[in-house]
Formats: C-alpha cells, structure tokens, sequence
C-alpha cells in the first residue's frame, strides 16, 4: 500500500531523514514513534506530497509521489501536527469547503458530511464557529477533514497531543474504529498509544529508522532478560551477601524501604523466581513478595532512542 | 478549476465574514466620493479625473492590506499544510487567491459606477477616458494585489507583509515620478517600470497594449515569485 524507499530530507544543513526505507500493507495501523526532532513529522510530510524528498521517494498503491503527486494525495487523509484548522469558519462550512476541495462531488458532499459527524461525533459543534471549539472537538474536525473524501489511507500526526485523558481515550477509540477499515499511519511519542492502537510499530532516532515491528515482537526480540523484586523481612546486608554471591541473577539494585522490609531487584536470563524462592526456603528468610517485570516497550523505547 | 473557485469563494467569505471588506469598501467610498463631490460642486469640474488620480494613492495603502493575510495566516496558522497537500497545484491555490482579490477590487471599482451614471446623466462624459481609465484601475490593482500576495508568502507576520508589499508598490509607484533625477536613458526605463505611468495613459483614453502588458506581466512576474515561494515549502 505505502512503500518508503531510502527517503532521506534535509533543511538546508540539518540532516532530518537519512534513507529510511518501511512499508505498511492494507488495512495496518502503524505507529510511529521517536523522540521529538526524530524525523517523524518530516517523513510524514513527504508521505502527504507537502515536502520534497531530497533522495528517495514514496511509492503509494505502486504510484510514485514525485510523479503521481495529485493521484497520491486523493489516495490520502491528513491531520497535521497541531491540527491547523481555519478557526473563522463554522464547522459544517469548513467541512463542505473541505470536501469540495477534495474533489467531493456537489451532490455526495451532504451525505459524506453527514457521515463524518456521526463518526467523529460532531452534532452539537456543525454550526459553531471553528474558533470556539475545544481542544477535542477540533481534534474531532480535523479528524473528519482528513476522512471527508472517504481515503485508503490516513496520516495522523500526533492526533492526541494536548488532549485530556478522557479526549485521549475518545480519540484513540475512534482512531481504532476508524483503522477498521483504512490503512493508518499515526505518529506519537506516547508508549501506551502505540501499544494501545497499533498493529505495528517503527521506531525512528536521529532521522534513522531503528526498529520495525510488532509490539510484542520488538519486547521479545529487543528486551534484556528478566526482572525480578523481591521483598523480605530479613536483614539487608545479610540478604546481599548471599544474592551477591548466588550465580543465577544479578542484583541490580537494594535497599531498606520504609516499613523495615529489604528490597532487592534482580536481572537474569530466565525466570528465576522458583529457585529464589528454594533459596530463600533454605537460607531461611520470610519472603513478603516476588514480583517479575517483563521488559516493556517503554523500555525497549529508551534503549533504542538514547533515553 | 473547480478547486481553484471553491477557494476563490473561500477567500471571498473570509473577507465578507470580518470586517475587512466593508470597511475597505466604506473607506474607499467614503475618500472617493469626497473627491467626485468636491470636483462637482466646489470646482464645478465635470469629471472622473479626480477620482482617478485618487484611486492608485489608496491602492497603495488598500492593496497590501487586503494581501498581507493570504499566505502570512496560512502559514501562522498552519494551514498551509492543509492547502497544499489538497490534490490541487500550488499555482491553483495563488490563482484563487488573486482572483478573489480581483473580484473585490472589481466590486469597488463597480460601485464608483454612479460617480460615472451621474455625469452621464448631467451629459458630459468622457467615454474614452472613462473606459481606458476603469481597465487602468482594474490593472494597476491587481498587479498591487498580486505583489501583495508575495509579500505575504515570504513571511508568516502580517505586518511584516504589509510593510514589505507597501514597500515595493511604492517603488513602483515612484518610478516614474522621479525621472528628473537621474540621466537621460535612465530615466526613459524608469519611466516604462512606473506604475502610476500606464495608468496615466490608460486614463487618458488610449487603450495601449502596451500599458496592458505591462500589468498583464508584472502579474504574471509576482505569480511566478509567489510559486517558487511557496515551492519551498516555507515553515
């Protein structure tokens, strides 16, 4: 559907996308994610047909977006960061003007508007002002402009930025139902989003691409082991001494916590909570928990972006 | 083409939605009109001549105001992005916007139309003059209009627009009004560049096409700068 072939973007100096290549079939919701400066929103921008590729190109339904710009962009549905919207029109205006654009035939546009407002669930706003919404009603808006001309694909770029947790929710669930049916790729440098909404996830650094695949993939093949904690109403220096010496795990971290209770977090190549426990049968230690941590994308995020 | 008035009629509402319009048009009234009536009745002059030599003075400042918001806004507000990612090319997009220009110049020019019906009817008009001196302002303001515009794509401030598309009208402007200064070919080129200088011969009543085409290709001249702009997809 979406082919990115060794695309590479630089602002006069500034390296932005150094020859990424990636692609996301029918129907996929991708999420992209980096840290802020990352390349994300640059290579969006050459997704859409808004900025030239240095090097490189994007290739959509097999049409090259240096040639077929035009074709691609009807193929296309964008938000763009911040979702500029033109805040002096009344939203069903907006909309119509929108879809009148995109090539909406005169006849179908009431029809498709009316059909973008039980989506994005616009009812109450369609003849207020753009300028009086709130940060989630415009979200909305600029949601149904980008689906009004009814695309294959979507790009949304940071669709849940500034939003409140319930409107993040909202949003996300729409974008779920809306992913249903389209092709969606959706920038964001929110971890739970990613996991929440995406079939697949790229990681871009410093305009690089870095990983490339499903949540559960990229936690499998990219996590370092296990982590384990353990409570323990035992004396710490004794506890260390024995884990210091035990050759199973690694003990990364200790302490007393407030209540007297030594605390202890281990990291080994398996699941070693069965034999800690022997070990602290035999040492003769009361064990007030035992809890294993599987490393999570968030973790994944921070050893593969410098964090 | 259809992209391209849907924008115009876009742009058109934005102007008549705000008060941008119908204080320009009041404005631009409201100094014409004084002119036409102080001509009539104080001088007992018969003519559009004042309003004429008027007209291009209030261009100078009406133009880059009317302007200055088209691309600055656009790109203040990001909606830039949203435009020119529509499946319409970007010369689409500046050809609505001068056109929804030229439609409110013409507007303004249509309602000094009584000025016109007025001495028509007390029976002493120059039809020539009145004709060559209409297509005159109708030129001179969408060649403004058009400069305006590409002011307005170099910078995301709208003061900083209007400044710089005043600026360059005035030079324009000036040309040919300070010929006395410099030698003598010089001075012949400067001349042919004024913009007030077609103008002044349009009114006269010669329809030249060679005063046409000058205005036809300083157009055509500030489109293609706003193009290559607007091409480099300025942040």
């Amino acid at each position: 559907m979406i082919e990115v072939r060794n695309l590479s973007k630089s602002y006069g100096p500034v390296q932005a996308v150094r020859s990424i290549s990636f692609q996301v079939n029918q129907g996929e919701v991708v999420g992209f994610l980096g840290p802020n400066g990352a390349g994300k929103t640059t290579t969006m921008k050459v997704m859409t047909g808004y900025l030239p590729p240095n090097e490189g190109t994007v290739f959509v339904d097999g049409m090259d977006i240096r040639e077929n710009t035009l074709e691609v962009r009807q193929q296309i549905g964008y938000l763009p960061e911040s979702t500029p919207l033109y805040s002096d029109m009344v939203t069903y205006d907006y909309l119509e003007f929108v879809a009148a654009m995109r090539g909406v035939q005169k006849d179908d546009r009431a029809d498709r508007i009316a059909e973008m407002t039980h989506a994005c669930g616009l009812q109450e706003v369609l003849s207020k002002r753009v300028d009086t919404l709130s940060k989630g009603f415009r979200q909305r808006v600029g949601l149904a402009q980008a689906m009004i001309h009814n695309p294959p694909i979507l790009i949304l770029d940071e669709p849940t930025s500034g939003l409140d947790p319930n409107q993040i929710v909202e949003i996300r669930e729409l974008i779920r139902t809306i992913g249903k049916e389209r092709t969606v790729v959706l920038s964001t440098h929110i971890l739970p989003e990613v996991q929440a909404s995406c079939d697949r996830v790229i990681i871009i650094d410093n305009g690089v691409l870095v990983a490339d695949g499903t949540p559960e993939e990229l936690q499998t093949n990219l996590s370092a082991g296990e982590h384990v904690s353990v409570t323990l109403m035992d004396d710490e220096e004794d506890v260390a001494g024995v884990l210091g010496a035990w050759d199973m795990a690694e003990v990364v971290e200790h302490g007393t916590s407030s209540n007297g209770e030594a605390y202890f977090n281990l990291n080994s190549t398996s699941d070693i909570r069965a034999d800690l426990f022997r070990l602290a049968v035999n040492n003769g230690w009361t064990l007030t928990g035992l809890s294993r941590r599987h490393e999570n994308l968030e973790d994944v995020f921070r050893q593969l972006t410098g964090g | 083409m259809n992209q391209t008035w849907t924008l115009t009629k876009r742009e058109l509402r934005a102007y008549f939605d705000g008060p941008a319009a119908y204080v320009v048009l009041c404005v631009f009234l409201a100094i014409t009109g004084w002119f036409f009536g102080n001509a009539l009745f104080l001088q007992n002059v018969a003519s559009l001549h004042s309003v004429f030599s008027i007209i291009p003075f209030i261009f100078l400042f009406f133009m880059p105001a009317l302007t200055m918001s088209s691309f600055a806004e656009e790109r203040r507000a990001g909606t830039l992005e949203l435009l020119l990612t529509l499946p319409i090319r970007d010369w689409q997009v500046i050809l609505g916007k001068l056109l929804s220009v030229a439609l409110l110049l013409l507007l303004a020019i249509a309602l000094t139309f009584v000025y016109a019906l007025t001495l028509a009817i007390l029976g002493d008009l120059d039809l020539g003059g009145t004709v060559g001196g209409y297509l005159g302002l109708f030129l001179l303001g969408t060649t403004y209009g058009a400069i305006g515009i590409w002011a307005s794509s170099l910078t995301r401030n709208q003061i900083v627009a209007f400044i710089l598309g005043f600026a360059i009208i005035f030079v324009l402007f000036l040309l040919d009004k300070i010929t006395d200064f410099v030698p003598g070919q010089l001075g012949v080129i400067m001349q042919y560049l004024g913009a007030d200088y077609h103008f002044q011969n349009l009114m006269r009543g010669v329809i030249d096409t060679r005063d046409v085409l000058y205005y036809v290709s300083l157009t055509g001249f500030a489109f293609l700068l706003t193009t290559y702009t607007l091409a480099k997809r300025p942040e």
